[in-house]
């Protein structure tokens, strides 16, 4: 094994072009376990700590363009106002050690459907840089996840940041989990209003091979949304239209059964979460502290 | 590799580190720093927590490259750090005993160095803060009402030793 550790970007992508079977690793909560267990022996590491930009963000513009090694603890402390939804995830990521070392890049790097980050982003729209020595592409989020622990880069292609929309309206996010601390998801769901465009996203973590939108149900509610004028009088959603939302939330799963829990399960609580969230952001949206106002 | 970094205030060298080595084993079985206990090799325990540039870190889940240059904290350094006289303990080591929060101890030194972080940004922690910064420290023995004790002995000591300071001063 070799230690590659470049002192630049552009150091960085040449090495990854030179190199393409290098194993990218910033904070380590996932590249060290494998290594740690012996599940990876790679030819070449690639040190990435050393590189100040990777760390730094960017949100200036009506994106906010996040390093791919900005820590957790970082987005929670700097990044709520512009990114509630992936603040509220990146709290339920792991540990504060874990906090303090994982990355959004090492996310969308690992690409496993678990990850906490993805279904915040989903929800938010964003675009992944991925850069190379051939150039840079911006690659939809949706795009970027293509099967379990798979994504769309190139080998010789790093992530450089995450563009990731800032909010104009109410965002949450919610996890099952056997604990507060220290889990990995059972399923996870974000949702996000967008009052500009008038549409709603979503994503759905652990709960199909991939982090996945629940478009039907986001056409669904935009859909009921115009209809009952509801942007504008800011009025109360009914009951049938958020248990369609949950139905259609749960429909969008592809879950299967494994140690964390049962496809059944999944599908339920996927539903269940989706209901709530809708709560509390709608409940935001009409003016109201939705979270902890009334629990579905 | 050779590894070369700063642990509690000494330069050390580490020569013939594997690559894909972690930071815990070198400290462990290459420096002689057994304090910071390896258990679960995941980050899933906390018990190998250390400072790396003053953030608490799973010392596992760190490459030892990546240590390279860098300053690291471990247990073997709390009390010296904390201006405590040879050989006593730190404010926070001491607390833990008074407390009755040691059983089994092998968590101590991840709690102890997670405490001291803790302590230093919040010197006066809610219940909350408490439980929020120790949620990465596993205690197999249960014994986290006593931990928690500690944690409170410790921030009141400090609290102390901080409106002492201020009394004597002129």
């Amino acid at each position: 094994m070799d230690f590659l550790r470049p002192a630049s970007w552009a150091e960085a992508l040449a090495a990854k072009a030179e190199h393409p079977s290098a194993v990218p690793l910033a904070g380590g909560t996932d590249v060290m376990v494998e290594i740690n267990f012996d599940h990876r022996r790679p030819e070449y590491l690639l040190d990435l700590q050393r590189i100040g930009e990777l760390h730094t963000w960017d949100a200036d513009g009506p994106d906010v363009r996040l390093g791919a090694a900005v820590p957790y603890t970082r987005i929670i402390d700097h990044l709520a106002d512009e990114l509630p939804g992936l603040a509220l995830a990146a709290r339920t990521v792991g540990s504060p050690q874990i906090r303090n070392r994982g990355s959004v890049g090492g996310n969308l790097g690992a690409a496993s459907p678990a990850g906490d980050s993805h279904p915040a982003l989903l929800a938010a729209g964003a675009e992944v840089e991925a850069e190379s020595v051939r150039g840079t592409r911006l690659i939809p989020v949706e795009e970027f996840y293509t099967g379990v622990k798979r994504n769309a880069l190139a080998p010789d292609e790093l992530i450089r940041a995450v563009r990731i929309r800032k909010a104009t309206g109410p965002q949450q996010f919610s996890k099952v989990g056997t604990r507060n601390a220290m889990v990995i998801a059972v399923c996870a769901f974000g949702i996000a209003l967008h009052p500009g465009s008038r549409t709603v996203r979503t994503g759905i973590g652990s709960a199909a091979p991939t982090p996945v939108r629940a478009r039907a149900a986001e056409e669904f509610l935009a859909a009921a949304l115009d209809d009952g004028r509801l942007w504008d009088t800011r009025g109360p959603l009914g009951p049938a239209v958020a248990g369609e939302f949950a139905e259609l939330a749960s429909g969008a799963c592809n879950p299967i059964d494994d140690v964390r829990g049962s496809a059944a399960y999944r599908r339920r609580a996927v539903g269940v979460m989706a209901r709530r969230t809708l709560g509390w952001v709608w409940g935001a949206y009409r003016g109201n502290e939705g979270r902890g106002a009334a629990c579905a | 590799m050779r590894v070369t970094f700063t642990v509690n205030g000494r330069v050390h060298e580490a020569d013939d580190v594997w690559e894909g080595e972690s930071l815990l084993y070198v400290l462990r079985e290459r420096l002689g720093l057994p304090g910071s206990k390896n258990a679960c090799e995941q980050g899933e325990c906390g018990s190998c927590t250390v400072r790396l540039d003053d953030v608490p870190v799973c010392a596992c889940l760190v490459a030892a490259g990546q240590a390279e240059g860098r300053e690291v904290v471990t247990v073997e350094g709390l009390a010296e750090r904390s201006g405590a006289p040879g050989g006593r303990l730190s404010p926070v080591q001491q607390a833990f005993v008074d407390a009755g929060a040691v059983q089994c101890g092998f968590c101590t030194p991840g709690l102890l160095v997670a405490t001291d972080e803790l302590l230093e940004r919040h010197p006066d922690p809610s219940d909350a803060d408490i439980r929020e910064a120790l949620s990465g420290n596993l205690c197999r023995c249960t014994g986290y009402e006593k931990i928690l004790d500690a944690v409170r002995l410790a921030a009141a000591r400090g609290g102390e030793t901080a409106r002492d300071g201020e009394a004597a001063r002129p």
